[in-house]
């Protein structure tokens, strides 16, 4: 019963005026004009996207898009379709309709390591490093260009990579633990770590999910300050809870909810909007 | 915490094995305190040791449980096979092609209806293992090629864990039932013996029995009194009862034997070390700790577990080469599953991811195997051979719920606490 509201309510809501009209990307579809014109404001654009599991609709946004530089904070309820949106962009998950356009290039049929290398590097809600290598060797892994296998054989890593990590490691603190295998860090440690194995790679797209969550109010802050000096090199999406974190980035939000994109705005806006409000708060 | 065991307990343990192996049991030998049968069951028990090292780079770095290695150990182990038996026994016949039947071959060879004996052919796969260098470059790349396969489209597929650990069992009672038939012409359940000799001269230059015997006629003369069995002309048979090579009942080729298998040992094993030190051992154990993660560091997982398949199958058809000299027979009962899953246990009782303890591993159980499946008189208490499985089975339980880290980590530990001690002394004293 409560999937056939659901699915009726689905389409009614595609027939009325389309949400994302508010944003500033209107009416420009990538596949009505030229890629290069997009491809010149958009660095992400997503594209009649949906995806559903066992005919659950977990995302499903007809249009949406990150500018060159931008940092945007996605935030909504719980199963609101923020991490499969995620999963979409890198690849994690195959979208059921819809494409996904990145730097110009459609990368909707790519598999997620090919994806990664062209430069969209993900932070997942779990701190994911790997447990039984030390910190200094996680950040090693991480390192653009040493992907293949037979270069991993036989070379070592170069000085200047040693120092690249040594700087990486001393800006988040962790150069003193760098011989610590990741399983014996402490959550916040762990999170920071996934981080910068992130910000070694030197993607041109961050997607991070969650990076304030189980931390302390001082890893958070910090953890907000480290994404803000970020923002001024990458274009960024932080996906986030903690209303009080996204306050302190004080970018662009946009709400998801029910997989379709509900609002745009400063956080401001959103806290007056009432559609908003109510997903958050429930009816 | 610091969980890496320090580098000079690994040295230690290996100079340990390095000595024990080529100088305390040959001494041993020498002294006539060890019979060469022992030395040439240890040196065997040494190949499984190989076999035990390529698994653990599989599934104690990378995580993947197979349960065909045997299959593999089998493939090198009947290229070996198949090599000697070329060169083997005097029985059998020469076909219409020019080539001598191995005995093991012609005795089982199966006929069609109304054909005779003199209808034998030697099969064309058999023919490339005339050569001694080709059979030991295809003992290791058949192996290589067949998990090379396999790997490309179980591992590209993402079939991993459990799943994949099924299914390579399965490959391996397809391989046991494929060898099993007789009519593959690999001998069926008989499998390949009749080993008589080892690198003949011509095992090593000629790619094809006649030219041996070409050769052979040339540098001995082609007087009439070389015909050894009688038959009024010179040829193959004459030749490979001439052509004796080494003898693998000679105890001296048995003694190389075991130093060759201990060398290869070694080999393989720092081999495998390399590969665990080198930044590509890191992907490997990142793909054991997390797979998922690893692809969105732009890194293709199936690519690694590929390469450490193709290396642990490769080490399995070594090891299965340097058994059958030693062991003169390869029945397809060394591929039954279970032979598979022995591994595993060798590995698990040793000591997972360490490498030093598959080594330990194998050699300790196949010992105890060997000490335990015979009968022993204790006076108040009698041995029966047939308690072994119970052993074994217990052995394995007490080892997954008190010792996870295997012998080498009850090894370390009480290194540990010795030291512990030691350090805890030496204030006391001041």
């Amino acid at each position: 019963m409560i999937s056939s509201t659901d699915s009726t309510g689905g389409q009614k809501a595609s027939e009325d005026t389309p949400r994302w009209a508010l944003s500033d990307y209107e009416d420009f579809l990538p596949s009505e004009v030229q890629e290069s014109i997009w491809a010149d404001q958009f660095l992400l654009f997503v594209e009649k996207l949906s995806v559903s599991f066992d005919g659950f609709k977990a995302v499903d946004i007809p249009c949406f898009g990150i500018k060159h530089g931008e940092l945007r904070v996605i935030i909504g309820p719980n199963g609101a379709g923020k991490t499969t949106f995620c999963d979409l962009v890198s690849g994690k998950t195959r979208p059921s309709t819809g494409q996904v356009h990145y730097d110009g290039q459609n990368i909707t049929q790519r598999d997620e390591s090919d994806i990664a290398l062209m430069g969209i590097g993900r932070k997942f809600q779990t701190p994911t490093v790997f447990d039984s290598l030390t910190t200094y060797e996680n950040l090693l892994l991480a390192l653009p260009g040493n992907q293949s296998w037979r270069k991993n054989l036989f070379s070592k890593e170069t000085e200047e990579e040693k120092a690249e990590i040594e700087r990486v490691l001393q800006k988040v603190h962790l150069w003193e633990h760098r011989d610590l295998t990741a399983k014996s860090l402490s959550h916040g440690k762990r999170q920071w770590l996934a981080i910068s194995a992130l910000l070694i790679s030197k993607p041109k797209l961050l997607l991070v999910d969650e990076p304030a969550a189980g931390l302390t109010d001082l890893e958070t802050e910090q953890t907000a300050d480290l994404l803000l000096e970020l923002g001024k090199d990458h274009t960024l999406v932080v996906i986030e809870h903690d209303m009080d974190f996204v306050r302190r980035l004080g970018q662009k939000v946009t709400v998801l909810n029910e997989g379709k994109v509900l609002a745009e705005g400063s956080l401001e806006e959103m806290e007056r909007n009432e559609e908003v409000m109510e997903a958050y708060l429930g009816r | 915490m610091k969980a890496i065991v320090p580098k000079t307990e690994s040295v230690v343990s290996l100079l340990i094995l390095a000595s024990v192996g080529f100088f305390v049991l040959p001494i041993c030998y020498f002294f006539g305190w060890l019979s060469i049968g022992d030395l040439n069951m240890i040196g065997r028990y040494m190949t499984f040791a190989i076999l035990a090292i390529g698994l653990d780079l599989l599934w104690g770095y990378v995580g993947i449980l197979s349960l065909c290695q045997c299959t593999f150990f089998c493939l090198g182990a009947y290229a070996m096979g198949m090599h000697l038996a070329h060169h083997g026994g005097p029985e059998g016949i020469i076909d219409a092609n020019g080539w001598k039947i191995p005995a093991c071959l012609f005795v089982v060879y199966p006929l069609e209806v109304g054909e005779s004996s003199s209808d034998a052919l030697v099969p064309v796969f058999w023919k490339p293992f005339w050569n001694l260098p080709l059979t030991i470059l295809l003992g290791l790349a058949i192996p290589a090629c067949v998990s090379f396969v396999l790997g490309y489209f179980v591992f590209r597929s993402r079939v991993r864990g459990v799943y994949f650990a099924i299914l390579s069992q399965a490959i391996a009672v397809a391989g046991w039932l494929v060898f099993c038939r007789n009519d593959v012409k690999l001998c069926g359940t008989n499998g390949l013996t009749r080993f008589d000799v080892i690198a003949p001269a011509a095992s090593l230059t000629t790619l094809h029995p006649e030219d041996a015997k070409d050769q052979w006629i040339e540098s001995h003369g082609a007087d009439m009194s070389k015909d050894l069995n009688g038959d009024g002309q010179l040829d193959q048979l004459d030749y490979s009862m001439a052509d004796v090579g080494f003898s693998l009942s000679e105890p001296s080729v048995q003694l190389f034997l075991y130093f060759l298998t201990l060398s290869c040992l070694f080999g393989s094993f720092f081999l495998c070390k390399r590969i665990v030190n080198s930044r590509l051992g890191r992907v490997l154990i990142a793909i054991r700790d997390d797979e998922t993660t690893l692809h969105f560091f732009g890194y293709k997982p199936y690519v690694y577990k590929i390469f450490a398949f193709c290396v642990a199958a490769a080490l399995a058809g070594l090891a299965g080469m340097l058994f059958i000299p030693q062991m003169k027979i390869v029945t397809p009962s060394n591929m039954e599953a279970v032979r598979s899953v022995l591994v595993v246990v060798w590995v698990a009782v040793g000591g997972r991811g360490t490498l030093r303890g598959a080594i330990l591993g194998a050699l300790t159980v196949n010992l105890l195997y060997n000490y335990l499946t015979s009968e022993h008189d204790y006076g108040f208490f009698s041995w029966s051979p047939d308690y072994w499985q119970i052993f074994l089975g217990i052995a394995f339980v007490v080892v997954v719920l008190y010792l996870p880290d295997g012998l080498i980590g009850l090894v370390d530990k009480l290194r540990s606490k010795l030291s512990l001690l030691m350090v805890r002394g030496e204030p006391e004293k001041k």
